[in-house]
């Protein structure tokens, strides 16, 4: 190609496309670049054809589309970089004020409901301080009942789904307190541990409503599920604050507020926050980038290393890993934590890309911790028999297999997308396959463990 | 002529899938090829290719990857996977089965449907 007379200007106009371009959010950069090829070429081509410069330029941006057309189609093919408006709004006028208030004003209602509903059992005489296991058991049948009523009222959820969904809250509430436990036994703690975690999954179809079949619309809950646990952790902070000035002001004219933050403060500001948390996941999207894949690829290194390190730590000295009780809770956890870092960085992942330097650091760190894991294990199967098969071990043991499984296959499939055999999608949708596996295991130490072991 | 947006959407799959099995291609030569097979007829706004292909991509059909141009502009170059070509040969299957159903009835009705339009005039 002849350098043009007019290149300069052409330049120019191509470099205001492209900044125009860039303001898209569904566009990447790299798109950008891949569409600016494509016009330079139709530029090319028409000029060759005999159209002078700017005249090849505007017929080439006109052939290209218009570009809200253009950024509406990349938006549908790349949900994931959008999901937040998406989520928020279906289409693309941007929430009109009224609608934003009439949203804060329900939110609000609900975490004042939610405070409220806390301090409910107190008025009809249950005693927080004299029945605290009952309280911590109750507690998500508080707060997550109208978390998904919200959502129901913004997805407009239908008739039967909001049926089923109150069914299911019901029901939870029946097991939660019908058994007949033995006090200070580890059955009921453990129900307790895990009812809300079986009630997130009703939370979950509340807030993904009919897309829940679809892995998109468990990757956007997944999403969620991470943003609301860093805005309640900065809440929470916010709250600290705001709890220590309360008593710093009022002890400096002899009043102690102890017993009000005690009682009022913090059961009902921990129960609204989860609302309002909420709230702000959905109203706020678009102005803080997703938190929980930034935390991520910050940490994934860091764990990488120290597990890497361990292992060969491990190997080096030849040191067993000394069981106690609290072992396997431990490796649980690490796990726990490895598929949070994996399903964070799958979520925010472009998953069109290729296998980059991340992506083994991502592999390592799964098949690190299997390792760690499977050591650990070994070395609990050994002396089970000396332990006995108690309810937390079994649940302990219960929730280490189902991690194992997931972060096992995990690998096999992250493992065949660094070879080029499978697509990235695979791994997504395996994450999101996976999903209904915790509540129901949940699920079965809340309905099932506490007759099984005789409610102790 | 004009086609409805509805069969241009449908028809992107296998003709993308198809393109790119005749060797490895990128964004605006599939565009041309198109223009060339269906003598004109069949007119993709430009940029409504890309999530056609991102799609494709990102279900494993084919791979992408960034090379220099013939002149030295990086340019994305686009090649279809094995199950990119099993794709297509579900693809073509669904299509002749379309295509044996209209042509049948076609036959049957006597009416003559206008043959395709002369192609339209090109830019370029």
């Amino acid at each position: 190609m002849a350098p043009l007379p007019d290149a300069t200007m052409l330049e120019e106009q191509i470099g205001q496309w492209r900044s125009y371009l860039r303001r898209r959010q569904a566009i990447h950069t790299v798109d950008v670049a891949e569409l600016e090829d494509h016009l330079r070429e139709q530029v090319a081509n028409l000029v060759q054809a005999g159209l002078a410069t700017d005249e090849a330029f505007l017929v080439a941006v006109k052939r290209m589309g218009d570009l809200d057309a253009l950024s509406r189609e990349f938006a549908r093919e790349h949900s994931e970089r959008l999901w937040k408006q998406l989520v928020v709004l279906p289409s693309d006028s941007g929430t009109p004020p009224a609608a934003a208030r009439t949203d804060a004003v329900v939110a609000f209602a609900l975490a004042v409901g939610a405070a409220l509903l806390v301090k409910l059992p107190a008025f009809f005489g249950v005693d927080p301080e004299k029945n605290p296991v009952f309280y911590v058991h109750n507690v998500p049948l508080f707060v997550l009942p109208l978390l998904a009523a919200y959502f129901a009222w913004k997805r407009r959820l239908d008739k039967t789904l909001i049926r089923g969904l109150a069914a299911a809250f019901v029901v939870a509430g029946v097991f939660a307190n019908i058994y007949p436990w033995v006090p200070t036994g580890s059955t009921q703690s453990l129900s307790a541990l895990h009812l809300p975690m079986a009630l997130w999954f009703a939370v979950g179809i509340a807030y993904a409503g009919s897309r829940w079949r679809h892995v998109a619309g468990r990757m956007d809950f997944i999403r969620f599920s991470g943003e609301l646990f860093i805005y309640y952790v900065l809440i929470a902070l916010g709250g600290g604050v705001f709890t220590g000035f309360t008593l710093m002001i009022f002890e400096a004219i002899g009043i102690n507020a102890e017993r009000f933050v005690q009682l009022w403060l913090l059961p009902c500001g921990a129960a609204g926050a989860v609302l309002v948390g909420s709230w702000l996941v959905e109203a706020k999207q678009s102005v803080i980038e997703n938190m929980a894949p930034v935390l991520t690829r910050l940490f994934t290194p860091l764990f990488a290393a120290m597990l890497v390190t361990f292992l060969a730590t491990l190997l080096w000295t030849g040191r067993g890993i000394g069981i106690d009780r609290n072992v396997l809770i431990g490796f649980d956890l690490l796990l726990a934590l490895v598929l949070g870092l994996l399903l964070y960085s799958i979520s925010a992942r472009d998953p069109g890309k290729a296998p980059g330097a991340f992506d083994v650091v991502q592999v390592v760190v799964v098949i690190a911790a299997l390792l760690a894991d499977a050591v650990a294990l070994s070395a609990i199967a050994a002396r089970i028999s000396e332990f006995g098969l108690s309810p937390n071990r079994v649940a302990a043991l219960g929730e280490n297999v189902i991690l194992l499984v997931n972060l096992g296959w995990s690998a096999n499939l992250y493992v065949g997308f660094l070879r080029g055999k499978r697509s990235f999608a695979d791994l997504e949708r395996w994450q999101t396959d996976y999903l209904p596996v915790y509540p129901a295991w949940a699920a079965l130490v809340v309905i099932v463990f506490p007759p099984l072991f005789g409610y102790l | 002529m004009e086609i409805n947006k509805d069969l241009v959407a449908a028809s992107s799959t296998p003709i993308v899938l198809a393109i790119l099995s005749e060797g490895d291609s990128y964004g605006y030569a599939i565009i041309k090829r198109v223009k060339e097979l269906s003598g004109g007829n069949m007119e993709w706004t430009d940029g409504m290719l890309y999530p056609v292909l991102h799609r494709l991509e990102r279900l494993g059909h084919v791979e992408a990857r960034w090379e220099a141009s013939e002149i030295g502009r990086r340019r994305k170059y686009y090649r279809i996977t094995p199950g990119g070509r099993a794709q297509l040969s579900e693809e073509r299957r669904q299509w002749q089965a379309v295509d044996a159903t209209l042509h049948g009835i076609w036959g049957s009705l006597s009416l003559s449907v206008p043959a395709a339009a002369e192609p339209l005039p090109q830019g370029a």
